[in-house]
C-alpha cells in the first residue's frame, strides 16, 4: 500500500468522524415491529402477481435495460477515445449527474409513460458513465507495449494494438456488471409510473401488500442472479446471442403513444423557465434564483454532503470486512458452501434498490440520516465487495503464500487496495447521485427538493436544482480525480 | 551515434558520460537495481526512431494473438486501416514475413495464432523480441531479452539480434554471454560507471577482471 493511499482513507475517515456531529443521526422512538412483522411474514410467504402481468413486466425491465445498455456502450466507448477533450469529460460528467428518475421525469414531460422515456432514462446517464469509466480503464494499461511501437504509428493504430485489447475483457466485465445496474435502474423507473417490475413493487409496498412486495422482490432477484444463463451461453457466442436479444427486445417493447413535437417545444421553451424570465423582470429573476439558491438548494447541498460522506466511510469500512467472504482466494474449492453463501450474500446486498432498504430502515429508526447512511452503504458495500472479490481472484499468487488473515492483511489487502481506493472514490460520486432517491422517500437530500418541485408541477425549480446536482457532482468528480492522481 | 555527457537521473543514474558508435556492440552488467534499465531508457529516448527497443516486461498485449504482437512493430509502415483488418483477419504479406521471422526465433506458426497470455516465459520472450527484430532498424537496445532462455537457445537468439543489427546494445545478467558475444563491456553499478572496457582488456588485464568480479560484491 503506498503512503498516499493510506492518507487519502484516513483523511476521509477523520472528515466522516468531523461529520457526525453535524449530521441528522436521531433515532426516533418508533413502533415499527407491526409492520416488520408483516413484512417477516411476507417474505416467508410470498405472492406472485397475475403470470401475464409479472412476465409483462419483466419483459418490460429487460428490453430496457439491454437496448440502453447496448446503445450506451457504443456512445460511451466513442466518448472515451477522446476523453482528454474538456468539454467531453463535462458533458459526460454532467449527463451522469442526474440520475435516471430524474431523467426519466423530464423525459416523461415529453414522450410520455413510453418505452422511449425509459430507454432515454437509462442510455443518457449511462453514456456518460461509460465514457468515464472506460477511459479510465484504458488509461491504467501498461504503457510498456507502446514504447516498443515506431514513435511514427498513428493513432488510430495505436489504439486499436496497444490500448484497447489490453483494455478489453476489463471493458466488457464491466458492461455485463452496468447491466445489472440497467436492470435496477429499469426497475426503479417504475417507480415514477413505466411499466416495469418496479412499478408492481411500488403499489405493493405502498399497500402493504408485503406478500406480493416479497413475490416481485424474489422474481427481480431471479432475474438478476441467472443473467449468467440466460445472457451469457457456453454454446452460443455472445457476438450472436446478444443480437438476438436486442432484436427480440426491440420487439417486446411496449407501444408508445403518440408525441407531438409541439409538447417539446414548449417543455423547452416555457416549461422549464421560471416565470419572471419568461416576463423579462430581471429583478424578480434575480430574487427567485436567490430563493431557491438559499433557501432550498444549499441547505439541501449541505444535507447531501453529510450523508453521502458518512454512507461513503461506512461502505469501504464494510467491503473490506465483506469481500474476503466471496473470494475464491480465501475460500477455495473445500469452502464452495461459505464462499456461495459469501456471494448470495453480496448479490442481495447490490440488487436490493437502496429504496427499499431506506423503506425498512425507515420504519425501523424513524425519519432521520441513519436509514439513508445504512441504506446506501449497504448496497455500494454489496457492489464494491463483489467488483473487488473479483479482482481478488483474478491476481496470480504464490503457492507458498500465507493463508487466512496472514494473506488478507500482507498480501491480497495490499495488492487490491488502489484498485479497492479508486472504486471507493469513483462511487462517491454515485452515492451523491443515489442519495436522490432517497429524497423520494422523504429525506432532505437536494432530489428531495427535486421529486417535489416535479410534483407540484415546479418544472422551472426542479430544472434549477438538477442544475445545482449535476454541479455538484462534477465538482466531487474532479475532486475525486485530484485524489487519486495523488 | 549515442551521447551523454555528465547525465544525472534522479538518484539512478549519477554523472554519466559515454559514446557509442555505429557498429559496435556493447553489453552492460551490473546488478539488479544498478542503473542498467534506466540508461538504457535514456540511450532509447535519444534517438527512438531508430531503434528497435526491447524492453525487460516485453511489453506484450496479453489478449492479441503472438502474431499481433510481433506486427506491431511495423505499425507505422502501414495507414489505420489496413492496420484494422490485419486486426481482424491477418494479411497475408505480413503473415509470411512474421512466419518466416518467428520460425528463426524458434516458434511454430501455433504459437503465433494463440493470445500471448497462453504462452511460456521464453515464449513470449521470444515474442518481444520479434516484434523488436520487426521493426528492421539499424540499432537494437535491449534489456535482458534473453533471460528466460536456455543458454543454447539465448545463444541463438543473441546470434539473430547480431545478424539483423548493425549496433546492438544489450543490458544481460550473464558474464559469460556478455564476453563471450560483445566487443564492449560497460559495469555499472549504484547509479555509476565502474568499467568501460574492450573485452581483450577484461579478460587479460588483471585489474580489470578485478573490476568486473566487484561488480557483483
Amino acid at each position: 500500500m503506498t503512503s498516499s493511499s493510506k492518507n487519502i482513507s484516513l483523511a476521509f475517515f477523520i472528515v466522516a468522524l468531523v461529520c457526525i456531529p453535524f449530521a441528522d443521526l436521531v433515532v426516533y422512538q418508533v413502533e415499527p415491529w407491526d409492520e416488520l412483522a408483516r413484512m417477516g411474514q411476507g417474505l416467508i410467504q410470498p405472492s406472485f402477481p397475475e403470470l401475464s402481468i409479472l412476465a409483462d413486466s419483466l419483459i418490460n425491465t429487460v428490453a430496457f435495460a439491454l437496448l440502453a445498455v447496448s446503445g450506451a456502450a457504443v456512445l460511451g466507448l466513442g466518448l472515451a477515445l477522446i476523453f482528454k477533450s474538456r468539454i467531453v469529460r463535462i458533458f459526460s460528467a454532467s449527463v451522469r449527474a442526474v440520475h435516471e428518475l430524474f431523467w426519466g421525469l423530464i423525459f416523461m414531460q415529453v414522450y410520455g409513460l413510453s418505452a422511449t422515456t425509459g430507454i432515454l432514462a437509462i442510455l443518457i446517464p449511462f453514456t456518460g458513465i461509460f465514457a468515464k469509466m472506460f477511459a479510465e480503464i484504458i488509461e491504467q494499461q501498461s504503457r510498456v507495449p507502446n514504447t516498443t511501437l515506431a514513435p511514427q504509428s498513428d493513432h488510430v493504430s495505436r489504439y486499436i494494438y496497444t490500448w484497447l485489447p489490453q483494455a478489453w475483457p476489463q471493458m466488457v466485465s464491466y458492461t455485463r456488471y452496468r447491466f445489472e445496474c440497467a436492470l435496477r435502474s429499469s426497475t426503479i423507473l417504475g417507480f415514477i409510473g413505466l411499466p416495469t417490475l418496479g412499478f408492481y413493487l411500488e403499489t405493493a409496498f405502498k399497500q402493504g401488500q408485503y406478500d406480493e412486495a416479497a413475490g416481485l422482490l424474489f422474481s427481480f432477484f431471479i432475474l438478476i442472479a441467472t443473467i449468467r444463463w440466460w445472457l451469457h451461453s457456453k454454446y452460443i457466442p455472445s457476438t450472436l446471442l446478444v443480437p438476438l436479444y436486442l432484436t427480440l427486445a426491440l420487439f417486446a417493447l411496449p407501444e408508445s403513444p403518440q408525441v407531438y413535437g409541439s409538447s417539446l417545444v414548449q417543455f423547452l421553451s416555457h416549461d422549464i423557465w421560471p416565470k419572471a424570465l419568461l416576463n423579462g423582470d430581471i429583478f424578480a429573476v434575480f430574487a427567485w434564483y436567490q430563493h431557491q439558491l438559499l433557501d432550498v438548494a444549499i441547505p439541501a447541498l449541505w444535507d447531501t454532503l453529510l450523508l453521502s460522506q458518512l454512507a461513503m466511510v461506512l461502505t469501504g469500512l464494510l467491503v473490506l470486512l465483506f469481500y474476503p467472504w466471496a473470494s475464491k482466494v480465501f475460500f477455495p474449492k473445500r469452502f464452495s458452501l461459505m464462499r456461495g453463501f459469501g456471494r448470495s450474500a453480496l448479490l442481495i446486498l447490490r440488487s436490493v434498490p437502496e429504496m427499499i432498504f431506506a423503506f425498512v430502515f425507515l420504519l425501523i429508526f424513524g425519519p432521520s440520516g441513519i436509514p439513508a447512511v445504512l441504506a446506501l452503504a449497504l448496497h455500494n458495500a454489496g457492489l464494491i465487495s463483489y467488483l473487488l472479490m473479483r479482482h481478488s481472484e483474478q491476481l496470480n499468487y504464490r503457492t507458498d503464500s500465507g493463508r487466512g488473515l496472514n494473506h488478507y492483511v500482507y498480501d491480497v489487502t495490499p495488492r487490491v487496495y488502489p484498485h479497492f481506493l479508486s472504486l471507493l472514490l469513483y462511487r462517491w460520486e454515485v452515492i451523491i447521485r443515489e442519495s436522490a432517491i432517497l429524497g423520494i422517500l422523504g429525506i432532505t437530500t437536494l432530489g428531495f427538493y427535486i421529486d417535489s418541485a416535479f410534483e407540484d408541477i415546479r418544472y422551472d425549480r426542479a430544472l434549477f436544482l438538477i442544475v445545482i446536482s449535476a454541479l455538484l457532482n462534477i465538482a466531487v468528480d474532479s475532486f475525486s480525480r485530484k485524489i487519486r492522481a495523488l | 551515434m549515442f551521447k551523454l555527457d555528465h547525465y544525472n537521473l534522479d538518484t539512478r543514474l549519477l554523472d554519466i558520460s559515454l559514446s557509442i558508435n555505429a557498429g559496435e556492440k556493447v553489453a552492460l552488467l551490473g546488478p539488479s537495481g544498478g542503473g542498467k534499465t534506466s540508461l538504457l531508457n535514456a540511450l532509447h529516448q535519444q534517438c527512438a526512431d531508430q531503434v528497435a527497443w526491447c524492453p525487460q516486461e516485453h511489453g506484450l498485449v496479453e489478449p492479441l494473438s503472438g502474431y499481433h504482437n510481433i506486427y506491431m512493430g511495423q505499425l507505422d509502415q502501414h495507414n489505420a486501416l489496413y492496420n484494422l483488418v490485419n486486426l481482424i483477419k491477418p494479411l497475408a504479406k505480413p503473415k509470411q514475413q512474421i512466419t518466416e521471422l518467428s520460425a528463426e526465433l524458434g516458434l511454430i506458426s501455433e504459437q503465433l495464432s494463440k493470445s500471448v497470455a497462453q504462452l511460456s516465459g521464453g515464449q513470449r520472450q521470444r515474442i518481444g523480441i520479434g516484434r523488436a527484430l520487426y521493426r528492421q532498424q539499424e540499432t537494437f537496445i535491449g534489456d535482458e531479452p534473453v533471460s528466460s532462455l536456455d543458454p543454447v537457445q539465448a545463444q541463438q537468439i543473441l546470434e539473430l539480434i547480431f545478424k539483423r543489427h548493425r549496433t546492438v546494445i544489450l543490458a544481460l545478467h550473464n558474464r559469460k554471454q556478455a564476453l563471450e558475444n560483445f566487443d564492449r563491456i560497460i559495469g555499472i553499478k549504484a547509479g555509476k560507471i565502474v568499467f568501460d572496457s574492450p573485452k581483450k582488456e577484461l579478460i587479460k588485464n588483471k585489474y580489470q577482471a578485478g573490476l568486473l568480479d566487484s561488480l557483483y560484491d
